[in-house]
């Protein structure tokens, strides 16, 4: 188990750097972790990140892309320009969580 | 920079440490050509398509032969899977060509699909296409099957020549199904 600090604070990361306790996760941290990425967050951003917070917390997966362009009824494509490139990955480290195991 | 100490298995990074999240844009391209319209082998290209998208890899899709089901707005929503012929499924050969066979397990299919909410293919296209993936037509199937743009799903870029199609891939991996 290896820990980060990030703008002061220390968290748990796995080997990749994703978060791995959901705990330690607040929307500071987010404002944080969105920085490190070149990312404002804004409303929508918010949106999706509870999204994922919720979802993990309730199925213990973190939700694919596809779960939360249905799930939040998101085209795809804004995903990408609200997580430029990487939107999955992207979103779920920004959300605090492991990146999403689905294929899909 | 990291420091790891040897007396326990805590490792600190004095800078940050997080996912290697690439550079913005890859020469990487992929190239997929999609040659069958069974249900079963409608997915491995969408679904490998969609996962090089998410890795900023660029993807261009060619429908061609019987993977024009697949685009084609008639079939692409009704695609379906025979265990005739097909060892996996397990079933003896002769069970599987009885009348209903396929019926049951294309429902079978999409099922096992659905609930792992994975898209229908339509919506897995336009899934694709938002994700920035380019869907080609083949000029010859096209032909074959008496078939224009009108007939085809809205995401198709256009019907081209397998020659333009092997120009736009240029250097790219192939894969063909």
């Amino acid at each position: 188990m290896s820990t980060t600090t990030i703008e002061g604070r220390t968290v748990h990361v796995d080997q990749e750097g994703f978060l791995t306790e959901p705990a330690e996760w607040d929307e500071d941290l987010a404002r944080s972790l969105s920085g490190l990425l070149g990312i404002e967050l804004g409303e929508r951003h918010w949106t999706i990140l509870h999204f994922l917070r919720d979802d993990h917390a309730s199925t213990g997966e973190t939700p694919t892309l596809r779960r939360v362009s249905t799930s939040l009824q998101i085209p795809t494509k804004e995903l990408f320009q609200l997580f430029p490139t990487k939107p999955a990955k992207k979103m779920a480290y920004v959300a605090g969580l492991p990146k999403p195991r689905g294929c899909v | 920079m990291t420091t790891a100490d040897p007396t326990t298995d805590i490792t600190t990074a004095t800078a940050p440490t997080m996912p290697d999240f690439g550079a913005p844009a890859t020469d990487r391209t992929l190239a997929i050509i999609c040659s069958k319209g069974s249900l079963d082998m409608a997915y491995p290209g969408l679904v490998l398509a969609n996962a090089a998208l998410g890795e900023v890899v660029t993807v261009h899709l060619f429908f061609t032969f019987w993977g024009f089901d697949m685009i084609n707005k008639r079939t692409m929503g009704n695609l379906k899977f025979t265990p005739v012929g097909n060892p996996a499924t397990h079933l003896p050969t002769a069970i599987s060509g009885m009348p209903g066979m396929t019926a049951m397990a294309t429902h079978q299919m999409r099922k096992t699909i659905a609930d792992l909410d994975i898209p229908e293919v339509p919506e897995f296209l336009e899934q694709i296409v938002d994700s920035g993936g380019h869907l080609w037509a083949c000029r010859m199937s096209a032909d074959m099957q008496h078939l224009g743009a009108d007939d085809l799903y809205d995401g198709v870029e256009d019907i081209i020549s397998a020659s333009d199609f092997i120009e736009k891939t240029d250097g790219a991996q192939l894969l063909f199904i």
